[in-house]
């Protein structure tokens, strides 16, 4: 009687390829990766369930914690807007601090400070203690320039753009007004928020994003 | 797994043979590797992206103050309190005559959660009977000064969550504070 041979295949499988197509797409990954920059401010973002993701572009973040505030712009407005502030707070930068403004992600000083702080290397700035929030009070209310004339420089960049014929009408009015985001540490006293949150509306800011982190379901 | 390793009988044998090496190099590890790498660039490259909440605020012209608050009928107006260690006191109706009394609360799914949706039903079904089924309860958010932000986002998730028509984030009166004091919550 014959004997069923049972076939012995070999286990092994040809995995080049496969190695191949997975250091492709590792490369294309570490190269599309940003390295994150370090924030003056570090803020532990309370949690929510809602699933929105920022916009791309187009945002100003204010960073509250431990009731300082600071501010971030998006790069194509960040020269404008110094040189709004210069002129409206009479304090006068050189080209070349114009150039590291550009370069600078969020910051949180005074306007008269603002000098000093250019002058030091980026390793320096966002030392614990260097920067003591802009200053939000009723008296000195530079944060509420700070976010006026950012949206100004916004719309004005946009105009041009409009005029120019490069973007359509519809992107305008999408685009033309700069987004707020309030990035607000999760034990921040509510009183701060509200001063914020106050500040926006006082120029007619009326809506606005809270970041916030993930939540699970089952909240 | 050990292909690399064809080696002979330790040098015993009686003929010197050259060596056949194995041309096959095992790619398991440096594969598993590799897919550890590319899931964690993935997720790093698109799980870094905030998330956010939008927020629209009323507008507050001063020329003409809250027009519609004045419309609401008080029986679907839910007014939420927010003292401080995160606990909440709501009630329904004007604050001189609430329909439902102020009822201590705590944040959370068996907490507030409960009755916003029991309201929110209960505003529905009232609206109905007025005639505008379209409209349903409305929220008024006020918080103390002892509260913090993450109380403030947790209420706007209920928002998100329980859907009532309207939400509003307001201004404590004299009297609510006192509220939240004789309550032991502020």
């Amino acid at each position: 009687m014959a004997k069923i041979k049972v076939s012995k295949k070999s286990t092994r499988i040809d995995m080049t390829a496969m190695c191949d197509v997975a250091f492709l797409l590792l490369s294309f990954f570490i190269m599309t990766a940003t390295a994150k920059q370090p924030e003056p401010k570090p803020v532990d973002t309370p949690q929510s369930t809602v699933i929105e993701k920022l916009p791309d572009e187009g945002v100003a973040t204010i960073t509250v914690g431990q009731k300082q505030v600071f501010f971030l712009m998006p790069k194509n407005i960040r020269r404008a807007t110094l040189e709004r502030m210069s002129e409206l707070r009479n304090v006068k930068f050189t080209e070349e601090e114009y150039t590291e403004f550009e370069k600078l992600e969020g910051f949180g000083v005074k306007m008269t400070e603002l000098k000093s702080l250019l002058a030091l290397s980026p390793g320096e700035r966002v030392k614990e203690g260097v920067q003591k929030g802009i200053p939000y009070d009723s008296i000195n209310n530079q944060l509420f320039d700070w976010v006026k004339q950012a949206r100004e420089s916004q719309r004005a960049f946009y105009d041009e753009k409009f005029q120019a014929g490069e973007i359509t009408a519809e992107e305008y009015g999408v685009k033309g007004d700069l987004q707020i985001a309030i990035k607000g540490d999760a034990k921040e006293e509510y009183p701060t928020i509200k001063r914020v949150m106050d500040i926006l509306q006082e120029q007619k800011k009326n809506k606005f994003y809270l970041v916030t982190g993930l939540r699970d379901e089952d909240f | 797994m050990a292909e690399l390793n064809t080696g002979g009988d330790g040098g015993k044998g009686k003929k010197v043979r050259s060596k056949k090496s194995n041309p096959g190099v095992d790619l398991t590890a440096m594969v598993d590797l590799a897919f550890l790498l590319i899931t964690f660039f993935m997720l790093t490259t698109t799980l870094s992206k905030p998330q956010a909440m939008p927020l629209p605020m009323p507008d507050r012209d001063k020329t003409n103050p809250e027009p519609t608050n004045t419309k609401i009928p008080e029986e679907r107006m839910m007014t939420i309190l927010i003292g401080s260690n995160n606990r909440i006191l709501w009630y329904m109706g004007k604050f001189e005559s609430p329909t439902i009394p102020p009822t201590e609360a705590a944040f959370g799914k068996n907490g507030i959660r409960k009755d916003l949706l029991k309201n929110v039903e209960m505003g529905k079904a009232y609206a109905k009977q007025e005639g505008k089924p379209q409209q349903g309860l409305v929220v008024n958010i006020k918080a103390s000064d002892k509260a913090n932000y993450r109380n403030l986002v947790d209420i706007l998730d209920e928002m998100a969550i329980t859907k009532p028509q309207l939400f509003a984030i307001g201004d404590m009166t004299a009297g609510e504070l006192d509220l939240l004091k004789q309550s032991g919550l502020y």
